[in-house]
């Protein structure tokens, strides 16, 4: 006779198999090795400390002597003008105005607008500068940087009605000559402004109204020209532009006195490219001709003021910070498989997608996290070190400043998931860390001698591209100038370049999904 | 000591992934220096250094070599043959001479091809971008003394950088931390040396950093603007490579295997 005896099981009660407790099992691996808690600490600390050393340079000129020591002047930047919306802006250019003290309306017909690339780059010589500006402008006053509006002949862009240094419309498109001349008309009602452009002076088309809030009654109306130096060339070169006015025309509250000539900004070094002889201006009859250099738009870095985003030394942190990460993101995974507690992770967890999931999802967030708070530190420390050794530091606004400290956060964290995913389908540590190390730092020491169109491929291609989320600082399109990596732009977006590099880590977590399901341990 | 070499020759020769990763170094510099050959072009105001030019792909074989140099004595540990390496030869320095040794010898086979395949694409396709007799270009070629020294010295970098890793590898054990080590160094400092506008202390990273003083062995021109001249800047690397070694070769003695 045999019993049967119920067989064992447990009393212990069972434990739940939630896809948090996985979670919490990886969070677990990963904040109990104290060399890696340590080495993250180490990286957010040094982040800092990099930012802080890349806020300690001065503006200056440089030279190197024959023997080879550079020597350095140390020249506090002045600081910038700024526009009616807090912006730096650059406000120089050649002005024949009178006073208008309420409504009214200036007519003048544009019959030649050309320039000259003016001398530093060898003879004067005629070249076309996208940007020179000629036509009829109104401003609160005479000092620079105040609020104004101006339609205008470009010789790249057609007819432009801009204000107050950001705003930019279009108007009738086309190049200005004695056969095909421009009619330009600035009216005022009140804080109103508005435009016109015509062919012929009979038949006018309207650009836009544009308000200049809290103008005061008395302003100044009249004619300007001014030109933007020349980067198409090897080095920025000043440039002068020449404008003949004709049929100039005044009605409305005008007082009967003269014109006034008055080159703005010619007592400023803030433009050095200020180049115009003194006999910028002529009258004939109806007929006025005005020379005039410089620019009246939104500052950039690299331009006139010579930089300072903070972007470069940022830059650089991020990269010193990402080292530990990567290695950290690859030790995550291949120490399980060198001591073999993957077998025990794939055992508890025998869905392996899952388990890879949450190992992804805990190192993703735990460098978000710490790169964003470095990043905001970094930021802030290096923005005051900049600032605090004369240089001028752009102007970010909050939510651009919060931009990058979260694109950042995002960018280590989807590099981290990347790394991880390399390193599960390598399984060893070595090509891990030098495939993420070569991709994202590599990127930054070989540009220096690869030419702008290679540096700009790779920013765009690679997962490096994801460095955009770096770049803070405003492009216009009213100003055609350096918008190169080294002055802190990117030529893709921030988030664009962020899905480059999602594109790149979603394919390798899919790639290493696949193989963990498929392969033995 | 023979004996030594004849083992970790056995070891380095028996594994596939040293033949990959030699070819690695080899095809990635040749490839990188092609790609940057082809890629930049003759400008008239600014001399530009050729033979330097066509070495740029040595940025990138370093990050390769440092991995095989990192492997020859991190794998041991990782495996735990280290402890049958040194029952069988109890005195550790010759053992860590012996891999360097080898490791010297493969690495700058690899890296004399690589060299060499650097300049012949450089000599192919620079002409052809402009940089011209015609432009005060000549042709890239070993005859010329500071180009043979370029060469040479870029291979010679190449071994320095293996001794320099498998220095770092033999105190740190863990391939990872090794390499994100060694990368870093070489990669980071020219990084700072490049945020830091200090004239002093930017010239001073500039010749402590093991990569930027190394690779002032490719200049050819313009030698007196160099933060180092190009022998004692291999001479700084060098002394990174020994520094490393013998802080591995202490470590290595003095703690248990």
């Amino acid at each position: 006779m045999t019993t049967s005896s119920a067989p064992y099981r447990s009393e212990l009660p069972v434990g739940r198999d939630g896809f948090a407790q996985l979670l919490r099992a990886e969070f677990t691996k990963l904040r109990t090795v104290r060399a890696w808690v340590i080495a993250l600490g180490a990286a957010a600390v040094l982040t800092v400390v990099f930012a802080w050393v890349g806020g300690q340079q001065s503006s200056g000129t440089c030279t190197s002597s024959p023997s080879g020591t550079p020597s350095c002047t140390k020249v506090a930047t002045p600081p910038a003008l700024v526009g009616p919306g807090g912006e730096p802006v650059v406000d120089t250019f050649s002005f024949l105005h009178r006073p208008l003290t309420g409504s009214g309306s200036l007519t003048a017909q544009v019959t030649s607008l050309s320039e000259l690339t003016a001398p530093g780059n060898g003879p004067d010589h005629p070249g076309v500068v996208p940007w020179s500006k000629a036509g009829i402008l109104l401003e609160e006053n005479t000092t620079q940087g105040s609020a104004y509006a101006a339609v205008m002949v470009t010789p790249g862009h057609g007819v432009r009605l801009q204000y107050n240094y950001t705003h930019d419309t279009g108007g009738l498109p086309g190049t200005v000559s004695a056969s095909s001349p421009r009619w330009l008309r600035l009216t005022r009602a009140g804080d109103l402004i508005t435009g016109y452009d015509s062919l012929d002076g009979a038949h006018w088309a309207k650009i836009g109204t544009v308000p200049l809030t809290g103008l005061t009654d008395s302003v100044q109306a009249g004619l300007f020209v001014t030109s933007p130096a020349d980067d198409a060339g090897p080095s920025r070169s000043a440039t002068e532009a020449t404008a003949t006015f004709d049929q100039v025309h005044l009605a409305g509250d005008f007082p009967s006195t003269s014109w006034n000539s008055q080159v703005m900004g010619a007592d400023t070094q803030t433009y050095p490219t200020q180049v115009i002889g003194p006999n910028w201006f002529r009258q004939s009859g109806r007929t006025f001709t005005i020379s005039g250099s410089g620019d009246i738009a939104p500052q950039v870095a690299g331009g006139a003021l010579g930089g300072s985003g903070d972007t470069t030394s940022l830059l650089s942190s991020a990269a010193l910070g990402l080292i530990p990460v990567i290695v950290l993101a690859t030790l995550f995974i291949t120490s399980e498989y060198r001591r073999g507690l993957i077998r025990t992770t794939l055992t508890a967890s025998p869905r392996r997608g899952r388990a890879l999931s949450a190992k992804a999802i805990v190192i993703g967030s735990v460098t978000f996290v710490g790169a964003c708070i470095a990043t905001a530190i970094a930021e802030a420390v290096s923005r005051h070190a900049l600032s605090a050794n004369g240089n001028y530091v752009f102007p970010l606004s909050t939510s651009s400043e919060v931009r990058v400290a979260i694109g950042t956060g995002l960018l280590f964290a989807i590099a981290a998931v990347l790394v991880l995913a390399l390193a599960t389908i390598l399984r060893r540590s070595a090509g891990a860390v030098v495939t993420g190390i070569v991709v994202f730092v590599l990127p930054f020491v070989i540009s220096h001698p690869l030419s702008p169109a290679v540096s700009d491929w790779l920013f765009r291609t690679t997962p490096a591209a994801a460095f955009a989320v770096e770049g803070a600082l405003p492009r216009f399109a009213q100003v055609s100038d350096a918008y190169t990596m080294q002055n802190g732009y990117y030529p893709l977006g921030p988030w664009l370049g962020l899905a480059v590099l999602g594109a790149y880590a979603a394919v390798a977590f899919g790639g290493a999904v696949w193989s963990v399901r498929r392969r033995d341990v | 000591m023979r004996d030594a070499l004849h083992a970790e020759w056995t070891k380095l020769r028996t594994l596939n992934s040293t033949y990959w990763l030699l070819l690695a170094v080899a095809v990635l510099t040749v490839g990188v220096s092609a790609a940057v050959a082809a890629t930049s072009s003759y400008q008239p105001n600014a001399y530009q250094d050729t033979p330097k030019l066509s070495l740029s792909g040595i940025d990138l074989g370093q990050a390769v070599v440092a991995v095989l140099a990192v492997l020859v004595i991190s794998n041991e540990y990782a495996t735990g043959m280290l402890c049958t390496t040194f029952t069988a030869m109890p005195r550790r320095l010759v053992v860590v001479g012996a891999k360097a040794a080898t490791l010297t010898g493969l690495v700058l086979v690899a890296g004399v091809i690589a060299v060499g395949g650097s300049l012949i694409a450089g000599r192919v396709i620079l002409p052809g971008n402009g940089f011209t007799v015609a432009h005060g270009y000549v042709l890239l070629s070993l005859s010329h003394g500071p180009t043979l020294r370029a060469a040479g010295g870029s291979a010679l970098y190449l071994v320095l950088v293996a001794l320099f890793s498998l220095g770092v590898a033999t105190a740190l054990r863990e391939p990872a931390t090794s390499i994100g080590v060694v990368l870093g160094l070489l990669y980071l400092l020219p990084l700072l040396a490049r945020v830091v506008s200090d004239p002093a202390w930017h010239r001073h990273l500039e010749q402590f950093a093991p990569m930027t003083a190394g690779l002032s062995i490719q200049a050819t021109t313009n030698l007196q603007s160099l933060p180092v001249s190009p022998w004692a800047g291999l001479g700084v690397l060098a002394a990174w490579s020994a520094g490393a070694l013998l802080i591995g070769g202490v470590l290595l003695n003095i703690r248990d295997a």
